[in-house]
């Protein structure tokens, strides 16, 4: 194992505590993660410290603060190799999917355009696109996941076309963990002439991902998955297509005049440059701070440690997993394209009765279609138990889920 | 005279294919409620006073050691709460 668990779980207080009286096992890491002291002193220092609103006065207390928002813009960009003027804040995954759906889909989508998702995509990344085709009259159209829940790439190409106008896509796959190969993806579709926009909310916090690298038009996540705080997240916008897109929201921030015309008895209106355009209103400037210390944690640590211990704890789980005769596992099961993710059912079970049964041994897993509703249908699911990892999770957790699993199966 | 409410934190539907609802026990009345419900359901099966699989007028449901109970099938809350009272009041 290249890190050391035991010194990482020492910085998060939530593991002193008890559940149903045993320790925490924190598995639902794919929906939310644990926040480390440093995250939480870094909100409380602010609130106690720095407390102003950004951007708009001259006094210190306002200065400082915005010193520290734009530094945490600053520390994100670089974390994914982006400009910090390519970062807009957001509330989340979510909200940066809908800011490209309405700012970029409204201006630039029009009847028969075409846009291309999977059907591995999580509801906040396939809603904002149904919600936008009826709006603009495009059309929507998904490509087929093969059998063992990867991309199908064949299909990819015979739906990629000249009304092709954006591919939204996950990077990982919140259900089966799937990594898709988003540089060979990115470079079929620019060869197109296409947009394409990464869900990135389950791998930015679990590998390195960088934006040139990948070669991507936007990338979407949420700093509550990676150690931060829920409620901020991110938007990369490549810098070119900021041209092509409108405001998402107004509001105060977002512009730069707001000139009354008495002639014409309205104002007239010039928008701030980018990426404050898009930030509409006064931001979550706390949980920018929170964010940037998750981030500077994460750094710490190295991203690419990360990514090689989760991957370790996948295929040491996997293994374990099999001696469990009655669980099915969705998804590969070569970590090689796969994340900390493990979908899986026992059977005779619903996963209700799964977590609820992992919950009376106080280990957290989650169940259900975890909004990812189309795919569940696809591989014929009525819902599935997910456990999902991170750097806190320890091998002896997996081993006491693999017992508690044994157990259950006799039921 | 005690109400329902007293013991019972939230009812909610789960999420997927199958209908089923789940119920969680207020904390501090855990202990009781599980009491009263093996008093007066039918046992189907147990393992290790973690898990109850138990019939009452006609319905199946699982209860739990830590204060949850599943019904599957049902997702009428009033059906769950007639079931609930019968046992628990």
């Amino acid at each position: 194992m290249s890190l050391n668990p035991s010194k990482i779980r020492g910085d998060f207080p939530i593991f002193q505590r008890k559940i149903n009286n045993n320790p925490l096992i924190y598995f639902d890491n794919a929906a939310t993660t644990q926040k480390p002291i440093q995250v939480i002193d870094s909100i409380k220092n602010f609130y106690e410290k720095y407390n102003a609103n950004v951007h708009r006065a001259v006094y210190s207390l306002s200065q400082e603060a915005t010193e520290l928002y734009e530094d945490s813009r600053e520390k994100i960009a670089k974390f994914i190799n982006a400009e910090p003027s390519e970062i807009i804040f957001t509330r989340g995954t979510t909200e940066a999917i809908n800011l490209i759906a309405y700012s970029w889909g409204l201006d630039n989508l029009k009847q028969n355009d075409e846009i291309l998702l999977t059907e591995m995509e999580h509801h906040s990344n396939l809603i904002p696109w149904e919600i936008i085709s009826k709006r603009t009259e495009a059309i929507t159209k998904y490509v087929k996941i093969n059998e063992n829940s990867t991309i199908n790439l064949k299909d990819f190409e015979n739906k990629l076309s000249t009304k092709t106008k954006i591919v939204s896509i996950s990077h990982v796959s919140n259900v089966t963990g799937v990594i898709n190969d988003i540089k060979n993806i990115s470079k079929i579709t620019h060869e197109n002439n296409s947009l394409i926009l990464i869900d990135g909310a389950q791998s930015v916090p679990h590998m390195k991902v960088d934006v040139k690298e990948l070669d991507i038009d936007f990338l979407a996540f949420s700093a509550h998955k990676m150690l931060g705080p829920t409620g901020i997240g991110a938007l990369y916008c490549k810098k070119k297509n900021f041209e092509t897109m409108g405001p998402f929201q107004g509001g105060g921030e977002m512009i730069k005049n707001v000139n009354f015309n008495s002639k014409i008895q309205k104002p007239e209106i010039q928008w701030n440059s980018p990426p404050w355009k898009f930030e509409a209103g006064t931001p979550n400037i706390a949980g920018s701070i929170g964010f940037m210390e998750a981030v500077k944690y994460l750094d710490s640590i190295g991203i690419e440690k990360v990514s090689s211990y989760e991957k370790d704890l996948t295929k040491y789980a996997l293994n374990r997993i099999k001696e469990c005769k009655k669980t099915i596992v969705y998804g590969p099961l070569d970590t090689s394209i796969k994340c900390g993710i493990i979908s899986f059912n026992v059977q005779g079970l619903s996963s209700h009765d799964v977590a609820l049964f992992a919950d009376t041994f106080g280990i957290m897993i989650r169940s259900g279609y975890h909004c990812a509703q189309p795919l569940h249908q696809v591989i014929k699911l009525q819902s599935s138990a997910r456990a999902s990892f991170y750097i806190y999770n320890t091998i002896e957790e997996i081993d006491r889920f693999v017992e508690v699993l044994k157990e259950i199966e006799q039921f | 005279m005690p109400i329902l409410e007293d013991y019972i934190l939230r009812i909610e539907k789960t999420c997927g294919e199958e209908i089923s609802t789940i119920v969680t026990f207020k904390y501090g009345k855990k202990a009781e409620v599980i009491k009263k419900i093996l008093e007066n359901a039918k046992l189907n099966k147990s393992l290790a006073g973690l898990i109850y699989e138990l019939s009452f007028q006609g319905k199946t449901f699982r209860l739990y050691s830590s204060g949850k109970a599943i019904f599957k099938g049902i997702k009428e809350k009033d059906t769950i709460k007639k079931i609930l009272k019968d046992l628990i009041l």
